[in-house]
């Protein structure tokens, strides 16, 4: 199964970080991904802009309204995600409690898989 | 009650835990059984039970299963890996267990929790586990068909934690298993209780070494011991009251001998103490009550929950009299507006005192706040004790 592992932090905090402290999570970042790639289980993932760079698209009667910012409006923001392969939520649960000692919050979200055709 | 309806009482729980396990899909293993059922409805009356009726309900409910997967095309494919002729290597006790942990998984809310463990695991009804919660059908269809969607599409595992997750995951467990348990004690649904009993001591075997488990087994087997003397006539029988030589002396044997292996200050553990014993007193005039009030006050210090201070002023009321439990008891029907408990025991303090008014008042407020026909009939009859009538 494919799992999102969404990381949600207070921007601000990061926006005021030193070089050290972000040279630590960067250093941290790369560690996680060694363990997926150990374990092959990286399948994407990116480090997303500031949320205040955000456009939330929804549709209502057919047309597409577009507004300005994230979709939810809480202390911490989305701020990137992996895209993982693992065995079953217990597996993702393990990446993201690994991943939780680098970011304020984790969303698990099972992916989606259509299947092809 | 037909063969069928025996069978059905009998089997149903194991078979439904048993079928998830293989089939690895809820929906599918519910509706299999269902047909195994019928099938042995159409069938045995005419043709005979079974030498084996578990074994014929299985093999019928496989069979049925793969007819209705080989309906669903898409899934054909899957078919030789899903269902397999030879015994499986897993043991009936590993499905169990591993659905039970499905069932507490933390992903999945706490009223979920219970409810998917008695469908799944205890292989309760729907109807049933709704009148256990006193919600309704429609509710608890809801809830137990969003959990097992939940199971199904974040991907929770229908098999045990790995070692390494297992210490964090089994006190969720106990917590269902306990909740189980007191709510069939609770009903005077035995076989609920019963089943908490024997789920728990599945998790003993796998964990023989962990204390909370034992005690917790321990104490569900004290309880339940008493369940053939707690009522007389349909009325409930008090504690001091009831007939020892009717308590199942092999389950407190086995409970005692728990607990002499590890007694740990945890809740579980001094309740079990607590259970103990009463237990092990020959007459209710021989239990020793300033040892149990001073269990209590552990428990109290331990959970900080108003029930268990509700249940030190009875031990101290019988050890050290009424005054001193009526000081324990202020300020509990501020916090458990609702408990009848709390109004029994004032009254019988009272009574002790000699206040008999006051104590029918109380009596009554109790009986209005009691769950069931058979507290309140008890209730009732303690006021007319109390006002001489």
């Amino acid at each position: 199964m494919k799992y999102a592992l969404l990381m949600y932090s207070v921007e601000k905090s990061w926006a005021e970080a030193d070089e050290a402290t972000r040279e630590k999570v960067y250093a941290a970042h790369g560690r996680f991904s060694e363990l997926l790639r150990e374990r092959d289980a990286e399948r994407g993932g990116e480090e997303l802009a500031l949320s205040n760079t955000a456009t939330t698209v929804r549709v209502r009667d057919g047309e597409a309204l577009l507004t300005d910012g994230p979709y939810a409006e809480t202390a911490e923001q989305l701020g990137g995600f992996y895209l993982v392969e693992a065995r079953d939520l217990d597996e993702a649960l393990e990446f993201a409690r690994q991943l939780a000692t680098v970011e304020d919050i984790i969303e698990v979200r099972p992916v989606v898989e259509h299947p092809a055709g | 009650m037909t063969v069928v309806e025996a069978a059905f009482r009998e089997h149903r729980g194991p078979l439904l835990a048993t079928l998830v396990a293989e089939l690895r899909s809820f929906d599918l293993a519910e509706e299999a059984l269902q047909d195994a059922f019928a099938a042995a409805t159409a069938q045995w009356p005419g043709e005979g039970v079974p030498r084996r009726p578990a074994a014929w309900l299985l093999a019928v409910a496989r069979r049925r299963a793969v007819d209705r997967r080989r309906r669903e095309e898409t899934l054909t494919r899957y078919l030789p890996l899903l269902i397999t002729e030879e015994p499986r290597t897993p043991s009936a006790a590993d499905d169990s267990l591993g659905l039970l942990f499905a069932c507490c998984h933390p992903a999945l809310g706490r009223e979920s929790r219970v409810a998917l463990t008695l469908r799944f695991v205890a292989g309760l009804t729907v109807p049933e586990i709704a009148r256990l919660f006193l919600v309704s059908e429609s509710t608890m269809a809801a809830r137990i068909t969003r959990a097992k969607q939940k199971i199904r599409t974040a991907g929770i595992p229908l098999r045990l934690p790995t070692p390494a997750d297992l210490p964090e995951r089994v006190p969720g467990v106990h917590a269902v298993l306990y909740l189980l348990f007191t709510e069939g004690y609770r009903s005077y649904r035995d076989e609920v209780a019963a089943e908490a009993v024997r789920l728990t001591r599945l998790l003993h075997d796998l964990l023989p070494s962990d204390a909370e488990t034992a005690a917790l087994l321990a104490l569900m087997l004290l309880q339940h011991s008493r369940r053939r003397a707690r009522r007389r006539d349909g009325r409930l029988v008090l504690l001091a009251d009831q007939d020892r030589t009717r308590w199942n002396a092999s389950e407190i044997a086995e409970a005692l001998t728990l607990l002499a292996a590890d007694a740990p200050d945890s809740p579980y553990g001094l309740q079990a103490l607590i259970a103990a014993r009463h237990a092990t007193a020959e007459r209710a005039e021989d239990t020793d009550w300033p040892a149990i009030a001073l269990l209590y006050a552990r428990l109290e210090a331990v959970t900080g929950s108003p029930v268990v201070r509700l249940n030190r002023a009875v031990a101290v009321l019988e050890s050290e009299g009424p005054a001193a439990a009526l000081r324990l008891l202020d300020g509990l029907e501020e916090q458990l507006p609702r408990n009848h408990h709390v109004p029994a025991a004032r009254a019988e303090c009272l009574l002790r005192l000699g206040d008999r008014a006051a104590a029918a008042e109380h009596f009554e407020r109790a009986a209005v706040l009691a769950p069931t026909a058979t507290e309140r009939d008890f209730l009732r009859g303690r006021a007319g004790t109390g006002s001489g009538g």
